[in-house]
Protein backbone atom coordinates (compact mmCIF):
# COMPACT_ATOMS: atom_id res chain seq x y z
CA UNK A 1 0.00 0.00 0.00
CA UNK A 2 0.98 3.61 -0.38
CA UNK A 3 2.85 5.20 2.46
CA UNK A 4 1.97 8.63 3.83
CA UNK A 5 4.46 11.19 2.56
CA UNK A 6 6.57 13.61 4.58
CA UNK A 7 7.34 16.69 2.48
CA UNK A 8 9.66 19.52 3.49
CA UNK A 9 8.84 22.78 1.74
CA UNK A 10 11.28 25.41 0.57
CA UNK A 11 9.67 28.85 0.34
CA UNK A 12 12.19 30.71 -1.78
CA UNK A 13 12.76 34.43 -2.00
CA UNK A 14 15.85 36.13 -3.47
CA UNK A 15 17.60 32.77 -3.82
CA UNK A 16 17.16 32.00 -0.10
CA UNK A 17 14.76 29.79 1.78
CA UNK A 18 12.57 31.90 4.04
CA UNK A 19 9.73 31.23 6.40
CA UNK A 20 7.12 33.54 7.84
CA UNK A 21 4.00 33.41 9.94
CA UNK A 22 0.63 33.64 8.13
CA UNK A 23 2.69 34.45 5.00
CA UNK A 24 4.27 37.55 6.68
CA UNK A 25 7.41 38.45 8.69
CA UNK A 26 9.77 36.32 6.65
CA UNK A 27 13.04 35.17 8.15
CA UNK A 28 15.99 33.46 6.53
CA UNK A 29 16.17 29.67 6.75
CA UNK A 30 19.08 28.74 4.51
CA UNK A 31 20.32 27.91 1.05
CA UNK A 32 17.81 26.04 -1.15
CA UNK A 33 20.42 23.85 -2.82
CA UNK A 34 21.90 22.74 0.52
CA UNK A 35 18.54 22.24 2.19
CA UNK A 36 17.14 20.32 -0.78
CA UNK A 37 20.10 17.95 -0.79
CA UNK A 38 19.88 17.52 2.98
CA UNK A 39 16.21 16.57 2.91
CA UNK A 40 16.66 14.21 -0.04
CA UNK A 41 19.57 12.48 1.73
CA UNK A 42 17.77 12.34 5.08
CA UNK A 43 14.84 10.35 3.72
CA UNK A 44 12.15 12.93 2.89
CA UNK A 45 9.53 11.50 0.53
CA UNK A 46 9.26 14.54 -1.66
CA UNK A 47 10.44 18.13 -1.86
CA UNK A 48 8.36 21.21 -2.64
CA UNK A 49 9.92 24.45 -3.86
CA UNK A 50 7.69 27.52 -3.86
CA UNK A 51 8.95 30.71 -5.43
CA UNK A 52 7.10 33.17 -3.22
CA UNK A 53 8.15 36.22 -5.22
CA UNK A 54 7.38 34.75 -8.61
CA UNK A 55 5.13 37.55 -9.71
CA UNK A 56 7.87 40.15 -9.67
CA UNK A 57 11.04 38.09 -10.18
CA UNK A 58 12.69 37.08 -13.38
CA UNK A 59 11.59 33.57 -14.30
CA UNK A 60 15.04 32.79 -15.65
CA UNK A 61 16.59 33.15 -12.19
CA UNK A 62 14.11 30.69 -10.77
CA UNK A 63 14.67 28.16 -13.55
CA UNK A 64 18.43 28.29 -12.89
CA UNK A 65 17.87 27.76 -9.18
CA UNK A 66 15.42 24.89 -9.76
CA UNK A 67 18.05 23.30 -11.96
CA UNK A 68 20.70 23.54 -9.25
CA UNK A 69 18.41 22.19 -6.53
CA UNK A 70 17.29 19.30 -8.77
CA UNK A 71 20.86 18.14 -9.40
CA UNK A 72 21.07 16.82 -5.83
CA UNK A 73 17.49 15.74 -5.25
CA UNK A 74 16.60 12.09 -5.94
CA UNK A 75 13.08 12.27 -4.60
CA UNK A 76 10.06 13.83 -6.33
CA UNK A 77 10.46 17.55 -6.74
CA UNK A 78 7.47 19.86 -7.08
CA UNK A 79 7.94 23.47 -8.14
CA UNK A 80 5.39 26.24 -7.81
CA UNK A 81 4.98 29.98 -7.63
CA UNK A 82 3.87 32.20 -10.48
CA UNK A 83 3.34 29.41 -13.01
CA UNK A 84 0.67 30.45 -15.48
CA UNK A 85 1.02 28.35 -18.65
CA UNK A 86 1.72 24.80 -19.82
CA UNK A 87 4.82 26.10 -21.57
CA UNK A 88 6.23 27.31 -18.26
CA UNK A 89 5.62 23.86 -16.82
CA UNK A 90 7.54 22.40 -19.74
CA UNK A 91 10.50 24.68 -18.97
CA UNK A 92 10.49 23.72 -15.28
CA UNK A 93 10.21 19.99 -16.05
CA UNK A 94 13.19 20.37 -18.32
CA UNK A 95 15.06 22.09 -15.48
CA UNK A 96 14.47 19.05 -13.27
CA UNK A 97 11.05 19.52 -11.68
CA UNK A 98 8.81 16.46 -11.61
CA UNK A 99 5.53 18.20 -10.90
CA UNK A 100 4.35 21.78 -10.97
CA UNK A 101 1.89 23.47 -8.71
CA UNK A 102 -0.43 26.14 -10.02
CA UNK A 103 -2.34 28.54 -7.81
CA UNK A 104 -3.38 32.03 -8.92
CA UNK A 105 -3.27 31.27 -12.66
CA UNK A 106 -5.65 28.34 -12.26
CA UNK A 107 -8.17 30.56 -10.48
CA UNK A 108 -7.92 33.17 -13.21
CA UNK A 109 -7.93 30.65 -16.04
CA UNK A 110 -9.02 27.14 -14.99
CA UNK A 111 -8.34 25.83 -18.52
CA UNK A 112 -4.62 25.87 -17.74
CA UNK A 113 -5.22 22.80 -15.54
CA UNK A 114 -6.89 20.88 -18.35
CA UNK A 115 -4.29 21.91 -20.90
CA UNK A 116 -1.40 20.93 -18.63
CA UNK A 117 -3.00 17.61 -17.67
CA UNK A 118 -3.52 16.72 -21.29
CA UNK A 119 0.06 17.52 -22.15
CA UNK A 120 1.97 16.18 -19.13
CA UNK A 121 -0.55 13.89 -17.45
CA UNK A 122 -2.55 14.66 -14.33
CA UNK A 123 0.17 13.29 -12.06
CA UNK A 124 2.27 16.29 -13.01
CA UNK A 125 -0.32 18.93 -12.22
CA UNK A 126 -0.72 20.04 -8.62
CA UNK A 127 -3.36 22.58 -7.70
CA UNK A 128 -2.22 24.75 -4.80
CA UNK A 129 -5.01 26.27 -2.73
CA UNK A 130 -4.34 28.92 -0.11
CA UNK A 131 -7.51 28.74 1.95
CA UNK A 132 -8.73 31.08 4.65
CA UNK A 133 -11.60 30.50 7.05
CA UNK A 134 -14.65 32.54 6.18
CA UNK A 135 -15.37 35.00 8.98
CA UNK A 136 -18.61 34.41 10.82
CA UNK A 137 -19.36 31.14 9.04
CA UNK A 138 -18.03 27.90 10.44
CA UNK A 139 -16.96 25.09 8.14
CA UNK A 140 -16.44 27.44 5.16
CA UNK A 141 -13.17 28.46 3.57
CA UNK A 142 -12.45 30.84 0.73
CA UNK A 143 -9.66 30.68 -1.82
CA UNK A 144 -7.08 33.45 -1.73
CA UNK A 145 -4.68 34.25 -4.55
CA UNK A 146 -1.44 36.14 -5.16
CA UNK A 147 0.38 34.53 -2.24
CA UNK A 148 -2.60 34.97 0.02
CA UNK A 149 -2.83 38.72 -0.50
CA UNK A 150 -6.09 38.71 -2.43
CA UNK A 151 -9.27 37.00 -1.25
CA UNK A 152 -11.74 35.65 -3.82
CA UNK A 153 -15.33 34.61 -3.31
CA UNK A 154 -14.57 31.04 -4.38
CA UNK A 155 -15.34 28.25 -1.93
CA UNK A 156 -12.16 26.23 -1.33
CA UNK A 157 -13.88 22.84 -1.25
CA UNK A 158 -15.84 23.51 -4.45
CA UNK A 159 -12.68 24.70 -6.13
CA UNK A 160 -10.85 21.49 -5.18
CA UNK A 161 -13.66 19.40 -6.67
CA UNK A 162 -13.67 21.47 -9.86
CA UNK A 163 -9.91 21.26 -10.17
CA UNK A 164 -10.03 17.48 -9.98
CA UNK A 165 -12.59 17.42 -12.76
CA UNK A 166 -10.38 19.70 -14.87
CA UNK A 167 -7.38 17.41 -14.51
CA UNK A 168 -5.41 18.34 -11.38
CA UNK A 169 -3.68 15.25 -10.03
CA UNK A 170 -3.07 16.46 -6.50
CA UNK A 171 -4.11 19.24 -4.14
CA UNK A 172 -1.58 21.16 -2.09
CA UNK A 173 -3.87 22.59 0.55
CA UNK A 174 -2.49 25.38 2.71
CA UNK A 175 -4.40 26.83 5.60
CA UNK A 176 -3.45 30.48 5.69
CA UNK A 177 -4.84 30.76 9.19
CA UNK A 178 -2.46 28.08 10.45
CA UNK A 179 0.58 28.71 8.23
CA UNK A 180 3.79 29.24 10.21
CA UNK A 181 1.98 29.28 13.55
CA UNK A 182 3.11 25.74 14.50
CA UNK A 183 -0.28 25.43 16.21
CA UNK A 184 -1.31 22.38 14.20
CA UNK A 185 -2.89 21.90 10.79
CA UNK A 186 -6.47 22.88 10.03
CA UNK A 187 -7.79 19.35 10.46
CA UNK A 188 -11.35 20.19 9.53
CA UNK A 189 -10.38 21.91 6.27
CA UNK A 190 -8.10 19.04 5.30
CA UNK A 191 -10.70 16.39 6.06
CA UNK A 192 -13.50 18.15 4.21
CA UNK A 193 -11.35 18.56 1.09
CA UNK A 194 -9.87 15.04 1.28
CA UNK A 195 -13.37 13.57 1.52
CA UNK A 196 -14.64 15.69 -1.37
CA UNK A 197 -11.99 14.68 -3.91
CA UNK A 198 -10.52 11.42 -5.13
CA UNK A 199 -6.99 12.76 -5.71
CA UNK A 200 -4.25 13.00 -3.06
CA UNK A 201 -4.34 15.94 -0.67
CA UNK A 202 -1.16 17.38 0.85
CA UNK A 203 -1.89 19.14 4.14
CA UNK A 204 0.08 22.32 4.64
CA UNK A 205 0.27 25.09 7.20
CA UNK A 206 0.61 24.74 10.93
CA UNK A 207 3.00 21.80 11.41
CA UNK A 208 4.30 21.99 14.95
CA UNK A 209 4.36 18.99 17.21
CA UNK A 210 4.78 15.40 16.08
CA UNK A 211 1.23 14.81 17.27
CA UNK A 212 -0.04 17.48 14.89
CA UNK A 213 1.45 15.59 11.94
CA UNK A 214 -0.18 12.31 13.00
CA UNK A 215 -3.47 14.09 13.59
CA UNK A 216 -3.78 15.54 10.09
CA UNK A 217 -2.83 12.22 8.49
CA UNK A 218 -5.34 10.24 10.55
CA UNK A 219 -8.22 12.57 11.41
CA UNK A 220 -7.60 14.98 8.52
CA UNK A 221 -7.29 12.07 6.04
CA UNK A 222 -4.37 13.76 4.29
CA UNK A 223 -2.18 11.67 2.00
CA UNK A 224 0.89 13.72 2.79
CA UNK A 225 2.08 16.38 5.20
CA UNK A 226 4.07 19.39 4.21
CA UNK A 227 6.18 21.19 6.78
CA UNK A 228 8.81 23.90 6.70
CA UNK A 229 9.77 25.55 9.99
CA UNK A 230 10.12 22.34 12.01
CA UNK A 231 12.64 20.95 9.53
CA UNK A 232 14.49 24.15 8.59
CA UNK A 233 15.20 25.06 12.20
CA UNK A 234 16.05 21.44 13.05
CA UNK A 235 13.34 21.00 15.63
CA UNK A 236 12.80 17.54 14.21
CA UNK A 237 14.72 15.50 11.68
CA UNK A 238 12.93 13.59 8.93
CA UNK A 239 13.93 10.37 10.67
CA UNK A 240 12.42 11.48 13.99
CA UNK A 241 9.14 12.37 12.29
CA UNK A 242 9.03 9.08 10.41
CA UNK A 243 9.86 6.97 13.42
CA UNK A 244 7.20 8.71 15.48
CA UNK A 245 4.52 8.29 12.81
CA UNK A 246 5.44 4.64 12.21
CA UNK A 247 5.15 4.13 15.98
CA UNK A 248 1.61 5.48 15.74
CA UNK A 249 0.78 2.73 13.26
CA UNK A 250 0.88 5.02 10.23
CA UNK A 251 2.35 3.43 7.09
CA UNK A 252 5.60 5.25 6.39
CA UNK A 253 8.53 4.56 4.07
CA UNK A 254 11.37 3.78 6.46
CA UNK A 255 14.56 5.82 6.21
CA UNK A 256 17.22 3.50 4.88
CA UNK B 1 27.21 4.87 -23.19
CA UNK B 2 23.51 5.08 -22.36
CA UNK B 3 21.32 7.28 -24.53
CA UNK B 4 18.37 8.96 -22.84
CA UNK B 5 15.89 9.59 -25.61
CA UNK B 6 15.05 13.26 -25.96
CA UNK B 7 11.54 13.46 -27.26
CA UNK B 8 10.59 16.82 -25.82
CA UNK B 9 8.34 15.25 -23.24
CA UNK B 10 9.21 14.06 -19.83
CA UNK B 11 11.51 14.69 -16.95
CA UNK B 12 14.64 13.87 -18.92
CA UNK B 13 16.62 16.21 -16.69
CA UNK B 14 15.80 14.19 -13.56
CA UNK B 15 16.89 10.98 -15.23
CA UNK B 16 20.15 12.54 -16.37
CA UNK B 17 20.82 14.06 -12.94
CA UNK B 18 20.57 10.59 -11.43
CA UNK B 19 22.82 9.01 -14.08
CA UNK B 20 25.36 11.81 -13.68
CA UNK B 21 25.32 11.39 -9.91
CA UNK B 22 26.09 7.69 -10.39
CA UNK B 23 28.95 8.52 -12.77
CA UNK B 24 27.21 6.72 -15.64
CA UNK B 25 28.23 7.80 -19.14
CA UNK B 26 25.02 9.13 -20.66
CA UNK B 27 23.82 11.34 -23.47
CA UNK B 28 20.52 13.03 -24.18
CA UNK B 29 19.75 12.55 -27.84
CA UNK B 30 17.09 12.19 -30.49
CA UNK B 31 19.61 11.16 -33.15
CA UNK B 32 18.99 7.62 -34.52
CA UNK B 33 22.75 7.12 -34.99
CA UNK B 34 23.41 7.85 -31.30
CA UNK B 35 20.66 5.43 -30.33
CA UNK B 36 22.05 2.71 -32.60
CA UNK B 37 25.62 3.27 -31.30
CA UNK B 38 24.67 3.22 -27.59
CA UNK B 39 25.12 0.36 -25.12
CA UNK B 40 21.61 0.88 -23.84
CA UNK B 41 18.62 3.16 -24.19
CA UNK B 42 16.36 4.83 -21.64
CA UNK B 43 12.92 5.97 -22.70
CA UNK B 44 11.84 8.37 -19.95
CA UNK B 45 8.48 10.00 -19.59
CA UNK B 46 6.18 12.30 -17.78
CA UNK B 47 3.30 12.69 -20.20
CA UNK B 48 0.03 11.36 -21.38
CA UNK B 49 0.42 8.19 -23.53
CA UNK B 50 -0.90 9.58 -26.81
CA UNK B 51 1.10 12.77 -26.54
CA UNK B 52 4.28 10.82 -25.73
CA UNK B 53 3.82 8.39 -28.64
CA UNK B 54 3.16 11.28 -31.03
CA UNK B 55 6.26 13.12 -29.81
CA UNK B 56 8.36 9.99 -30.21
CA UNK B 57 7.32 9.98 -33.89
CA UNK B 58 9.81 8.35 -36.24
CA UNK B 59 12.06 7.39 -33.33
CA UNK B 60 9.53 4.69 -32.45
CA UNK B 61 10.82 2.62 -35.36
CA UNK B 62 14.44 3.11 -34.24
CA UNK B 63 13.57 2.02 -30.70
CA UNK B 64 11.81 -1.09 -32.03
CA UNK B 65 14.82 -1.83 -34.24
CA UNK B 66 17.48 -1.61 -31.48
CA UNK B 67 15.33 -3.47 -28.95
CA UNK B 68 14.75 -6.19 -31.54
CA UNK B 69 18.52 -6.40 -32.04
CA UNK B 70 19.02 -7.08 -28.32
CA UNK B 71 20.10 -3.69 -27.02
CA UNK B 72 18.99 -3.12 -23.40
CA UNK B 73 16.01 -0.77 -23.27
CA UNK B 74 14.53 0.73 -20.10
CA UNK B 75 11.18 2.48 -20.20
CA UNK B 76 10.30 4.67 -17.23
CA UNK B 77 6.72 5.59 -16.28
CA UNK B 78 5.00 6.49 -19.55
CA UNK B 79 8.13 5.13 -21.29
CA UNK B 80 7.33 1.80 -19.61
CA UNK B 81 3.74 2.05 -20.81
CA UNK B 82 4.86 2.76 -24.39
CA UNK B 83 6.55 -0.68 -24.47
CA UNK B 84 3.10 -2.32 -24.63
CA UNK B 85 0.66 -2.72 -27.50
CA UNK B 86 -2.13 -0.33 -26.72
CA UNK B 87 -3.46 2.29 -24.31
CA UNK B 88 -6.88 3.83 -23.79
CA UNK B 89 -5.64 6.98 -21.99
CA UNK B 90 -7.48 9.99 -23.50
CA UNK B 91 -8.43 8.06 -26.64
CA UNK B 92 -7.15 4.88 -28.27
CA UNK B 93 -3.42 4.73 -28.99
CA UNK B 94 -1.00 2.07 -30.21
CA UNK B 95 2.32 1.69 -28.41
CA UNK B 96 5.62 0.14 -29.44
CA UNK B 97 4.27 -3.40 -29.05
CA UNK B 98 7.53 -4.82 -27.67
CA UNK B 99 5.69 -6.58 -24.86
CA UNK B 100 2.20 -8.06 -25.18
CA UNK B 101 -0.30 -6.24 -23.02
CA UNK B 102 -2.34 -3.11 -22.71
CA UNK B 103 -2.42 0.06 -20.61
CA UNK B 104 -5.60 0.48 -18.64
CA UNK B 105 -6.91 2.83 -15.97
CA UNK B 106 -6.14 1.84 -12.38
CA UNK B 107 -9.45 0.38 -11.14
CA UNK B 108 -11.38 3.06 -9.29
CA UNK B 109 -13.79 0.76 -7.46
CA UNK B 110 -11.70 0.47 -4.31
CA UNK B 111 -12.24 4.02 -3.04
CA UNK B 112 -8.53 4.75 -3.35
CA UNK B 113 -7.07 8.04 -4.50
CA UNK B 114 -6.19 8.24 -8.19
CA UNK B 115 -3.50 9.05 -9.41
CA UNK B 116 -1.62 6.40 -7.50
CA UNK B 117 0.91 8.86 -6.17
CA UNK B 118 3.59 8.14 -3.64
CA UNK B 119 5.86 5.41 -2.35
CA UNK B 120 4.75 1.81 -2.62
CA UNK B 121 6.50 -1.47 -1.84
CA UNK B 122 7.46 -3.46 -4.95
CA UNK B 123 7.71 -7.25 -5.02
CA UNK B 124 9.82 -8.42 -7.95
CA UNK B 125 9.61 -11.85 -9.55
CA UNK B 126 12.71 -14.01 -9.22
CA UNK B 127 15.50 -13.27 -11.66
CA UNK B 128 14.48 -9.72 -12.54
CA UNK B 129 17.85 -8.15 -13.24
CA UNK B 130 16.89 -4.57 -12.37
CA UNK B 131 16.26 -5.61 -8.77
CA UNK B 132 19.50 -7.54 -8.26
CA UNK B 133 20.89 -6.96 -4.79
CA UNK B 134 17.76 -5.21 -3.51
CA UNK B 135 15.56 -6.39 -0.68
CA UNK B 136 12.50 -8.51 -1.55
CA UNK B 137 10.30 -5.51 -0.88
CA UNK B 138 11.64 -2.02 -1.46
CA UNK B 139 9.73 1.23 -1.71
CA UNK B 140 9.67 3.14 -4.99
CA UNK B 141 7.96 6.36 -6.05
CA UNK B 142 4.94 6.13 -8.34
CA UNK B 143 2.84 8.83 -10.01
CA UNK B 144 0.35 7.43 -12.50
CA UNK B 145 -3.32 6.84 -13.21
CA UNK B 146 -2.89 4.06 -15.77
CA UNK B 147 -1.24 0.72 -15.39
CA UNK B 148 -0.02 -2.17 -17.55
CA UNK B 149 -1.96 -5.39 -17.94
CA UNK B 150 0.69 -7.85 -19.07
CA UNK B 151 -0.42 -10.77 -21.23
CA UNK B 152 3.01 -11.70 -22.59
CA UNK B 153 3.90 -15.25 -21.49
CA UNK B 154 7.61 -14.45 -21.80
CA UNK B 155 7.50 -11.41 -19.51
CA UNK B 156 8.47 -11.36 -15.85
CA UNK B 157 6.50 -8.99 -13.69
CA UNK B 158 7.08 -7.15 -10.40
CA UNK B 159 3.91 -6.35 -8.51
CA UNK B 160 2.77 -3.76 -6.00
CA UNK B 161 -0.36 -3.65 -3.93
CA UNK B 162 -2.80 -0.81 -4.35
CA UNK B 163 -6.24 -2.16 -3.56
CA UNK B 164 -5.22 -5.12 -5.67
CA UNK B 165 -1.96 -6.31 -7.21
CA UNK B 166 -0.80 -4.03 -10.02
CA UNK B 167 2.20 -4.16 -12.36
CA UNK B 168 5.17 -2.17 -11.06
CA UNK B 169 7.84 -3.43 -13.44
CA UNK B 170 8.27 -5.76 -16.38
CA UNK B 171 11.14 -7.55 -18.03
CA UNK B 172 11.15 -9.44 -21.31
CA UNK B 173 14.66 -10.36 -22.35
CA UNK B 174 16.50 -7.10 -22.97
CA UNK B 175 13.39 -4.95 -22.63
CA UNK B 176 12.73 -3.50 -19.16
CA UNK B 177 9.96 -1.27 -17.89
CA UNK B 178 9.38 0.42 -14.55
CA UNK B 179 6.10 2.13 -13.77
CA UNK B 180 7.82 3.87 -10.86
CA UNK B 181 10.47 6.56 -11.13
CA UNK B 182 13.89 5.09 -10.24
CA UNK B 183 15.47 8.54 -10.68
CA UNK B 184 13.16 9.78 -7.92
CA UNK B 185 13.22 6.77 -5.60
CA UNK B 186 16.15 7.72 -3.39
CA UNK B 187 18.95 5.11 -2.94
CA UNK B 188 16.76 2.16 -3.99
CA UNK B 189 15.95 3.85 -7.28
CA UNK B 190 19.57 4.69 -7.91
CA UNK B 191 20.36 0.98 -7.36
CA UNK B 192 17.91 0.11 -10.13
CA UNK B 193 19.64 2.53 -12.52
CA UNK B 194 23.02 1.16 -11.49
CA UNK B 195 21.76 -2.36 -12.27
CA UNK B 196 20.55 -1.20 -15.70
CA UNK B 197 23.97 0.30 -16.38
CA UNK B 198 25.60 -3.01 -15.42
CA UNK B 199 23.27 -4.84 -17.83
CA UNK B 200 24.25 -2.39 -20.61
CA UNK B 201 27.96 -2.74 -19.92
CA UNK B 202 27.68 -6.52 -19.99
CA UNK B 203 26.11 -6.23 -23.44
CA UNK B 204 22.60 -7.17 -22.48
CA UNK B 205 20.88 -10.25 -21.13
CA UNK B 206 22.09 -13.52 -22.64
Amino acid sequence: MLTKRIIPCLDVKDNRVVKGVNFLNLRDAGDPVELGKRYSDEGADELVFLDITATIRSKKTIVDLVERVAENVFIPFTVGGGISTANEIDILLRAGADKCSINTAAVQNPDVLAESAERFGSQCVVLAIDARRKKGESGKWIVTVKAGSEPTNIDAVEWAVNAERLGAGEILLTSMDADGTKAGYDIELTRVVAEAVNIPVIASGGAGTLESLAEVLEQGKADAVLAASIFHYSEYSIRQVKEYLAGQGILIRPVR
Amino acid sequence: MIVVIDYSVGNVKSVRNALDFLGIDDKLSADPDDIRASDGVILPGVAAFGYAMAELGDLAEVVREVAGAGKPLLGICVGHQLLFEHSCELGEHDGLGLIQGTIEPIPQDMGLTIPHMGWNAVMPDVGMNLFAGLEKEEYFYFAHSFCAKVTDPEAKVAKMEYGRLLVASVQKGNVFGVQFHPEKSAPMGLDVLRNFDAICREGGIC
